[in-house]
């Protein structure tokens, strides 16, 4: 059932900025719950994955091992391996931390510090990253513009991060996660809470960011899936199903299961 | 082609409570806001009329409760009112042979022994609370949590008498001895090592609101969402990074109120600071020297005020301290308020 690796097209050689992920074997539990069942699947660069599947079939917490953030949760385990430009993120000697720079994430529900300004907000992780640099300023304008923020919010950049739109507040947290110039940017349903021009903003801010990221988003609009994806995962019960080009996975997948979900015909 | 199966409706997600049809037709109302009654909705309707009546009633009773005390004490301290005026609160002298009263050693005393005991206490709790809830493990934490909060619940002529017996004796000896020696050229530390003095009581009221300060700000730490603390992680955040960056922030309002309360404890507490402070109504730099707060002065001296003068000014302190706690409340609750609203989540 799982189809992994060599996909065509996928073999687009990596741009400088690396951000490939491949993903072997990956097994994951909450407790004793098994919830991913040997996953293989590759994330290249400049491409974006849409990881499709029925609630609760293991798409966030697949997407949550990728940034080591699954194994904050007490109890948790994972066998498998991961790599990030050939390297394992869980060979000893890796720092978790260090791989949550390279990886960023945006969540289902926007979560911007509420207590922080717009400005501190988004240099959050940055300043984690770099000492206090004269290039704050820049780094701010050109993170806000590439969220298409900046015109909303030149103008108040000291407005708590609290008193934004939903919508303003989950590029707000595109903006946070882009400044600290990750190389893969995942994103577990990032519309979902969202009005449809939110929607529709985010989603073109996509179109942009895949120019230098590769993305990973999990969604269950099946129309985002098929407009910004190149590649589609679909996903159940912690199984991959089929992985193939965004086109053929909505068109003419090659499994029954695929099909029937995509045609919305259960789940 | 691509058929097409949103599926916004799922277990917990927020779209489920959008009722069928909204999404056609003009937007519906907000949920209370409804125009059709609801079945049995007159009903309900009054039993809403008497409970906001019961309730309001009873915040009515308690604001009328305030506003009669402050009456009867302005009305009972009018003669100090009439003959000292605004010199009651800058005066020094506290001379009930003289019949001449002023508070200023009072309010002085008061004040710099509050403080001290937030100085020390604020940063203690802050870290307790930030240990017990970031790093110490799920069952120790709680077992901790549990005896921090009993501390709370010691009454203060036991910290008073704790104070008398253990604390002083050990001041003296230590701390205050080697100061007085080594540091007393400073106007802070001149003069002798008594032990009872303004740095016993800031030292009890610390440990005294330690307790209250930490209970609450871990309570508030504790409430802090999940997301909070992964948006961080997901940033590259270290542990003490994620606690600074999502927790502390996040917490601030709520990290203000303990401190509001603490604040509270120590400006009133009296029992505990009468024994350890030394009781002498003098302005001093040094925290080696005796003072003198409001609540102890009143504590003190009420039953011995024989003269008219002398119990209206002691009533004249009841009713500055009074205000001073009223005003520091308003004032410290107006600036969680705005924080709050400030920080309130619209999302
Ligand atoms: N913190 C947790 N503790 C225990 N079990 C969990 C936890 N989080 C998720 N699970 C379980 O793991 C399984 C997969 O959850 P996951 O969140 O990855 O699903 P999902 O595909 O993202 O679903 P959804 O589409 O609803 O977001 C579910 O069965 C869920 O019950
Ligand atoms: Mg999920």
């Amino acid at each position: 059932m799982n189809r992994p690796e060599t996909l065509p097209g996928r073999e687009t050689a990596a741009p400088a900025g690396g951000g490939r992920i491949e993903v072997r074997g990956l097994h994951a539990w909450f407790g004793t719950h098994q919830v991913l069942h040997g996953i293989d699947l590759d994330f290249s660069p400049r491409q974006v994955t849409a990881i499709i599947g029925p609630s609760g079939c293991g798409k966030s917490t697949l997407l949550r091992t990728m940034n080591r953030l699954h194994e904050e949760t007490p109890g948790t385990r994972l066998t498998g391996s991961i790599t990030l430009d050939g390297e394992d993120i869980h060979a000893p000697g890796t720092d978790a931390v260090r791989l949550r720079r390279d990886v960023g994430m945006v969540f289902q529900r926007p979560n911007p510090f509420p207590n922080m300004s717009v400005r501190d907000n988004v240099l959050a992780g940055f300043k984690l990253n770099h000492e206090k640099r004269k290039d704050e300023r820049e780094i701010l304008e050109r993170t806000l513009r590439s969220a298409a923020l900046w015109d909303e919010l030149k103008d108040m950049l000291h407005k708590p991060g609290s008193s934004l739109s939903g919508g303003q507040q989950q590029r707000l947290c595109i903006a946070r996660a882009l400044a600290v110039e990750p190389k893969v940017l995942l994103m577990d349903e990032p519309c979902s809470a969202l009005d449809p021009v939110s929607t529709n903003k985010i989603e073109e801010l996509i179109f942009e960011l895949k120019k230098s990221l590769t993305i990973v988003i999990v969604t269950h609009n099946m129309q985002q899936a098929a407009r910004v994806s190149d590649f589609t995962a679909f996903l159940m019960v912690g199984k991959l199903v089929e992985v193939g080009a965004t086109r053929k996975i909505f068109t003419s997948p090659e499994q029954r299961l695929t099909e029937d979900y995509v045609t919305g015909r259960f789940g | 082609m691509i058929a097409v199966s949103d599926k916004p409706i799922r277990a917990g997600g927020r779209r489920s409570r959008i009722p069928p049809g909204a999404f056609s037709g003009p937007p519906p109302p907000g949920p209370s806001q409804g125009k059709e009654p609801a079945a049995g909705g007159r009903s309900r309707f009054n039993a809403d009329a008497i409970f906001r009546g019961i309730t309001g009633s009873f915040a009515g009773f308690v604001l009328l409760l305030v506003a009669g005390m402050a009456t009867v004490m302005t009305i009972a301290s009018m003669p100090a009112i009439r003959k000292f005026g605004w010199h009651f609160l800058v005066s020094s002298t506290w001379d009930p042979v003289q019949d001449q009263y002023g508070a200023l050693p009072f309010l002085f005393g008061t004040l710099l022994s509050s403080f001290l005991a937030l100085l020390i206490a604020v940063p203690l709790s802050l870290g307790i609370a930030t240990f017990l809830s970031e790093l110490a493990p799920e069952r120790p934490a709680r077992i901790l949590g549990f005896l921090v909060e009993l501390l709370a619940a010691i009454p203060s002529v036991i910290y008073g008498l704790w104070g008398i017996f253990v604390m002083v004796p050990m001041l003296r000896n230590g701390p205050q001895a080697w100061l007085s020696a080594h540091l007393g050229f400073l106007p802070i530390f001149a003069g002798p090592a008594y032990g009872v003095g303004m740095m016993a009581a800031g030292l009890i009221l610390a440990i005294m609101i330690l307790p209250t300060i930490s209970a609450i700000s871990l309570e508030v730490f504790r409430a802090v969402p999940r997301a909070q603390r992964e948006a961080a992680l997901a940033l590259g955040a270290t542990r003490w990074e994620t606690t600074r960056m999502a927790v502390l922030s996040y917490a601030r309002p709520g990290i203000l109120g303990a401190v509001i309360l603490g604040l509270g404890r120590a400006l009133g507490e009296t029992m505990a600071v009468t024994m350890l402070i030394g009781n002498r109504p003098a302005i001093s730099a040094s925290l080696l020297a005796p003072g003198y707060t409001m609540a102890s002065v009143i504590a003190n001296e009420f039953s011995e005020a024989t003269g008219d003068l002398y119990l209206s000014a002691l009533i004249e302190v009841a009713l500055v301290l009074f205000g001073l706690t009223v005003l520091l409340n308003v004032g410290a609750r107006y600036l969680v308020w705005s924080t709050v609203k400030r920080g309130e989540n619209r999302a």
